[in-house]
């Protein structure tokens, strides 16, 4: 990596914009996902909405795409440099006497967000891409019907209790991801003032409202498929 | 006897620096660069010097036993630097300040080298805050001051109660500055075991590597000793650990005189021993004598029971305590000089009246000031008929704004709170006013040869006051140096490098190598700090704060026959090319032992009480002043400055009579 | 109190290094925790061992040079204070101590417990100073007032002592609580203005050039520093880096 990315602090500033970004990715994400606890018809046309409107589809996606990717390899990245610069270690290393156990495993809840991301596109938007863009069917409609197909596949795939499980664990680990990331993420971009009381509240708050509405919705369809 | 030559420059002392700078031999800039010069030690002194020398140009090698410039032991200084800038606008002025020191040194200190510290002074300040020091500040944005050491203006500056560690690091981040220029070659962990002589001038230094105990050679046009105090000499004092006196003695021993060895500064306001295995001593800032009253139990059963434990000191009654210093000194009470109080608080613990384990603390109380402040602010914040309790907390928010890093630090120590029961204090050793003599252009008698900061002896005579010895070095390595230096090296300039290759050099190194074997192969039975802390025993009963002539010579014996000792039975684990912390310790106790018996001899020889030297032979026998300090004037109004003849106690006395033009002298008087 | 002590001991630079262990007894509660190793050391001494060799000088903490790694946390388990300020009465009666070197790979052991930070001096000398000359004819202290709460926190950031607890500490080994600090105390005084942008590229880049890992801002270095040296530091030096980059 070479220009401005080649330095420590530039690298920490980038993984906090991306950061930020997929925090605001995320309430939108979960916004629509609510709609299906109370509104068929509502979800349906937002997942419609989503999936077919260009601007989302083309501009979006890739932007978020590259988001997330970013996301992890500059995180990879910068976990590699460190293990450089950390090459023995301690025989006895009490980290729990200054710091969160989140702040300290960041990369091990990213690796459990990454596999939980595979599964999510293998779920989701595999066969969304496989219907729209190989099979060419931009209707959205459930097969034979008249009716979408968006709210009917979310409930099917919630039938299986290791899915829902696997969902709730990701979202778990999210959560604490968050949990540091979100405050993070202002502190690295030079935020630190008055204010940063409630950005770690509101970190806080962020970090467990939001895996706690994915895991709502999880649990919601497997009950009541 | 031969006359030390001072070379104070004529004319009225105002303007004899000015002057003198006129018309000094200067080096030219391009000249500069064909200059090496050697700086050993890198504290305030030897750090200001250093950066100061490499932007004139000059090559610059500096050496510290430390990893790092930014920890040498100037970083320790609580209170402040004086100055005389009178933003205060209460009077203070260049010659207030000059005659403050002079008085403050006991009349011990030379004229000339005074009013030129007074007259810098400023220019520090202005220094370091272009530096980036951060001095504390009033809500106006200017300097604040506060003041110090019962002196009758605000003249110090200060960072916290942290104003070494502040002006060391911009005397370190101006050095850093000129180590990436390429002008000073810095040498972290080297320490210098000799100094080597060409032709009567000092040429270079040999040194040893600290990591890979290499020993090497260096060259310079001129070396500069900045190596700080002696004070571990009595092993436990405030001292950092490895503080050291020999860079001073190595070139002692090759010439240069060593002046007023015995004036000491025992500092009272230090948390006690605890114990044998006590390593050092922690000073706490002699402020706290503005609001603590300093007492010890009035009835010998009492202080034995609060020795015993079995008595604490909140049980004894008002009536029976002793406020020792108000009652002896009335007009300045807890207030007196640091000499004064520390020989106070001696004098009643050798009666028996101590207040701890070891019998050798006081308590500094600050039961009054709380309950003085209470009701200040009781009256401040319109509360009547405040309780007792109100009124406490009241007063204890005030102390803990004043002092709430010192009794912090206190109460992490000794694990007791100040607040709440009395702080035990005892005097420890603290600062050295002698050191190697040096004339007005702070060259030793060495030609070539420079001793600035602690390590010299020039500013403070007999008693240094508060804050002085921030300004001290700072004003030597900033403001004076690197003016008097070029005098000097001005006939240098067609002398090319100094080879290292010399038989002068050869012999250096190899009687270094030979010191250093001898101690890696001896196989004694003792440990060095068990004959350090053998040492430090002898010193602190027999020349500690009251000396007399039967216990100076018996220490002079006892250090002799020590010595005798060390050099049959010392042990040094580990070798020599390796990083070994026994054999550094070694080669710097070897110069205690030899520094310790000059010490004695010259306080046997000044039979006078001056500032921190305490002869008991001479106090004043009658009148309001009976038992107090009595200086002589007529007979030591002198520098004792000692040549080295192969043994310390074959030492020649050379004198460099005092001259009082501008002060007259008084006898101190704190009744 | 009587002690078992587990002590990284490494010849020098080249040798693998191990833990070994010790027993100390009668160790009072008074003693500080380098004095615990003054009596380990004599009783080595004694015994014709070598002793053990750490870093230490003023013993009252300020000086910056004692360094080691206690029970898992830099300068041990208290808060506020170095190794040397650490008193035996923090154990117990039969404690088991583990005592390591300060580790990072910027900071190589020289021997035992004793490393080199003169890492920390080479980012000082990439930036950490204001380019003035000792002229004593710089303007007047008292020439530029500097607001009492700036100059407050430029003397909050500049009692950094250099120790190193902060990168020991890091699970990534980043120096950025020591840069940050620098940094800081120039970019709140006017006179640090000047030369701000070179100087905290220069100083970033060597940070980086050093070997130290990136911050992710665990806050485990401010915890334990001893000189409670604020986080809000990084966060202006990574202002002062994005103004200079920008």
């Amino acid at each position: 990596m070479s220009g401005f990315l080649s330095s420590s602090i530039a690298r920490k500033v980038a993984m906090a914009l991306s950061a930020l970004f997929l925090i605001f990715f995320l309430i939108m994400h979960l916004s629509v996902n609510l709609t299906s606890l109370f509104s068929e018809t509502l979800f349906n046309h937002l997942s419609h909405f989503m999936g077919t409107n260009p601007m989302v589809q083309f501009v979006l996606q890739p932007i978020l795409i590259f988001g997330v990717v970013f996301h992890f390899v500059m995180g990879f990245v910068l976990e590699l440099k460190n293990k450089k610069a950390t090459a023995v270690k301690y025989a006895k290393d009490n980290g729990a006497a200054n710091s969160t156990w989140s702040s300290r495993n960041m990369v091990y809840s990213g690796l459990v967000i990454l596999a939980f991301i595979v599964l999510h596109f293998i779920d989701f938007w595999i066969p969304e891409l496989n219907t729209k863009y190989i099979h060419g069917d931009m209707s959205g409609l459930l097969e034979g019907t008249q009716d979408f197909r968006y709210f009917e596949e979310l409930q099917h795939k919630f039938v299986n209790p290791l899915r829902v499980l696997a969902y709730v664990v990701s979202f778990v680990l999210l959560g604490l991801h968050l949990s540091h990331g979100f405050q993070s993420a202002f502190q690295s971009m030079g935020f630190n003032n008055k204010y940063t009381k409630t950005v770690k509240a509101a970190g806080k708050l962020y970090s467990i409202i939001i895996p706690a509405g994915f895991v709502l919705v999880a649990v919601f369809h497997f009950l009541n498929h | 006897m031969t006359t030390l030559n001072s070379k104070i420059p004529k004319g009225p002392i105002k303007d004899k620096w000015t002057t003198y700078k006129d018309k000094i031999d200067l080096v030219n800039p391009a000249n500069k660069r064909n200059i090496d010069v050697i700086v050993v030690g890198t504290g305030l002194a030897g750090g200001s010097a250093a950066a100061s020398l490499a932007e004139l140009g000059y090559n610059v090698k500096a050496f510290a036993y430390q990893d790092s410039p930014r920890r040498a032991h100037s970083i320790a200084a609580q209170g402040g630097i004086n100055a005389a800038k009178n933003y205060q606008g209460d009077g203070d002025s260049t010659y207030r300040l000059f005659y403050d020191t002079v008085k403050g040194g006991d009349y011990r200190s030379r004229e000339a080298n005074v009013h030129r510290l007074a007259e810098v002074s400023g220019n520090i300040i202005d220094q370091c805050v272009a530096q980036g020091v951060p001095f504390a500040r009033d809500y106006g944005g200017l300097l604040d001051n506060r003041s110090f050491g019962g002196v009758l203006v605000s003249r110090t500056f200060y960072a916290k109660g942290q104003t070494g560690q502040q002006l060391l690091l911009g005397a370190y981040s101006a050095m850093n500055r000129q180590i990436a220029r390429g002008k000073i070659e810095m040498h972290n962990r080297h320490e210098m075991l000799d100094v080597v002589l060409v032709d009567g001038k000092a040429r270079g230094i040999i040194a040893r590597n600290m990591i890979t105990g290499e020993i090497q050679r260096h060259s310079a046009h001129a070396v500069v000793i900045a190596s700080g105090g002696y004070g571990n000499v009595y092993f436990l004092s405030t001292n950092a650990m490895g503080s050291n006196v020999t860079a001073g003695w190595k070139i002692h021993k090759k010439g240069a005189f060593f002046a007023n060895p015995c004036y000491t500064q025992i500092h009272p306001t230090c948390i006690p021993r605890s114990g044998d295995y006590q390593s050092k001593l922690t000073l706490m800032s002699e402020s706290l004598r503005n609001d603590g009253r300093i007492w010890v139990p009035a009835k010998l059963e009492d202080a034995k029971a609060i020795q015993e434990g079995k008595l604490k000191a909140t049980e004894i009654a008002e009536e029976d305590r002793d406020y020792y210093l108000e009652r002896r000194y009335p007009a300045f009470g807890n207030l007196v000089p640091r000499d004064v109080a520390s020989r106070a608080a001696k004098e009643r613990c050798d009666a028996g009246y101590g207040v701890n384990a070891t019998g050798e603390a006081v308590y500094l109380d600050f039961a009054a000031a709380i309950e003085r402040y209470g009701k200040e602010q009781a009256k401040i914040k319109g509360i009547d008929n405040a309780s007792a309790s109100e009124i406490y907390d009241l007063g204890q928010a005030v102390v803990e704004a004043k002092y709430g890093n010192l009794f912090q630090m206190y109460e992490k120590i000794v694990d007791e709170n100040p607040y709440k029961t009395p702080m035990m204090i005892y005097p420890a050793t603290h600062y050295t006013m002698g050191g190697v003599w040096v004339d007005y252009n702070l060259m030793t008698t060495i030609p070539g040869c420079y001793c600035i900061g602690e390590a010299n002896f020039s500013d403070h005579g007999a008693n240094r006051l508060g804050a002085s010895a921030l300004m001290q070095g700072l004003a030597d390595g900033y403001f004076v140096l690197p003016y008097t230096i070029g005098d000097y090296l001005s006939d240098d300039i067609r002398t090319g490098k100094i080879p290292t290759d010399s038989p002068e050099f050869d012999e250096a190194e190899k009687s270094v190598k030979e010191l250093i074997n001898f101690f890696v192969t001896n196989k004694g039975k003792h440990s060095v700090d068990y004959y350090h802390k053998k040492l430090g025993k002898i010193m602190w009963d027999k020349v500690g704060m009251s000396r007399n002539e039967k216990g100076l010579k018996e220490a002079m014996a006892e250090i002799k026959a020590l010595r005798e000792d060390f050099w049959k039975n010392v042990t040094v684990p580990g070798n020599s090319n390796e990083m070994n912390p026994e054999l550094e310790k070694a080669t710097r106790v070897a110069d205690f032992l030899e520094l310790g018996e000059l010490f004695a001899k010259d306080a046997l020889n000044r039979n006078e009480s001056c500032g921190g030297h305490f002869r008991e032979e001479s106090v004043e026998l009658d009148g309001e002043q009976e038992g107090e300090a009595k200086r002589n004037d007529k007979d030591f109004a002198y520098v004792s400055a000692w040549e080295y003849k192969g043994e310390p106690g074959d030492a020649v006395l050379h004198k460099e009579e005092l001259e009082f033009n501008d002060i007259e002298l008084k006898q101190r008087s704190y009744k | 109190m009587n002690l078992t002590l587990k002590i990284w001991r490494q010849k020098n630079a080249d040798d693998k290094g191990q833990l070994v262990d010790y027993k100390v007894t009668d160790i009072s509660e008074h003693m500080s925790f380098l004095e615990m190793m003054d009596v380990l050391n004599e009783q080595l001494i004694n015994k014709g061992e070598e002793p053990v060799a750490f870093d230490h000088d003023c013993r009252e903490g300020i000086c910056g040079m004692c360094s080691m790694y206690i029970n898992g946390e830099a300068h041990g388990p208290d808060r506020g204070i170095t190794t040397c300020q650490l008193h035996m009465r923090s154990f117990k009666d039969g404690d088991t101590i583990h005592i390591e070197p300060f580790r990072a790979t910027a900071f190589p052991v020289i021997k035992d417990l004793v490393v080199d930070r003169t890492a920390f001096d080479r980012i000082q000398q990439s930036g950490g100073y204001i380019s003035v000359n000792t002229s004593g004819n710089t303007q007047d202290a008292n020439a530029t007032p500097i607001s009492k709460i700036d100059a407050d926190k430029a003397m909050d950031a500049a009692t950094c002592i250099g120790c190193g607890a902060c990168v020991a500490t890091c699970k990534n080994s980043s120096a950025m609580l020591f840069v940050g600090a620098k940094v800081s105390q120039y970019a709140l005084l006017p006179q640090g203005q000047v030369e701000a942008t070179e100087r905290v590229l220069n100083m970033v880049q060597q940070m980086d050039d050093e070997g130290f890992g990136n911050c992710t801002n665990t806050g485990a270095c401010e915890v334990e520093c001893p000189k409670g040296i604020s986080l809000e530091n990084i966060a202006r030096m990574n202002r002062e880096f994005l103004k200079a980059s920008l």
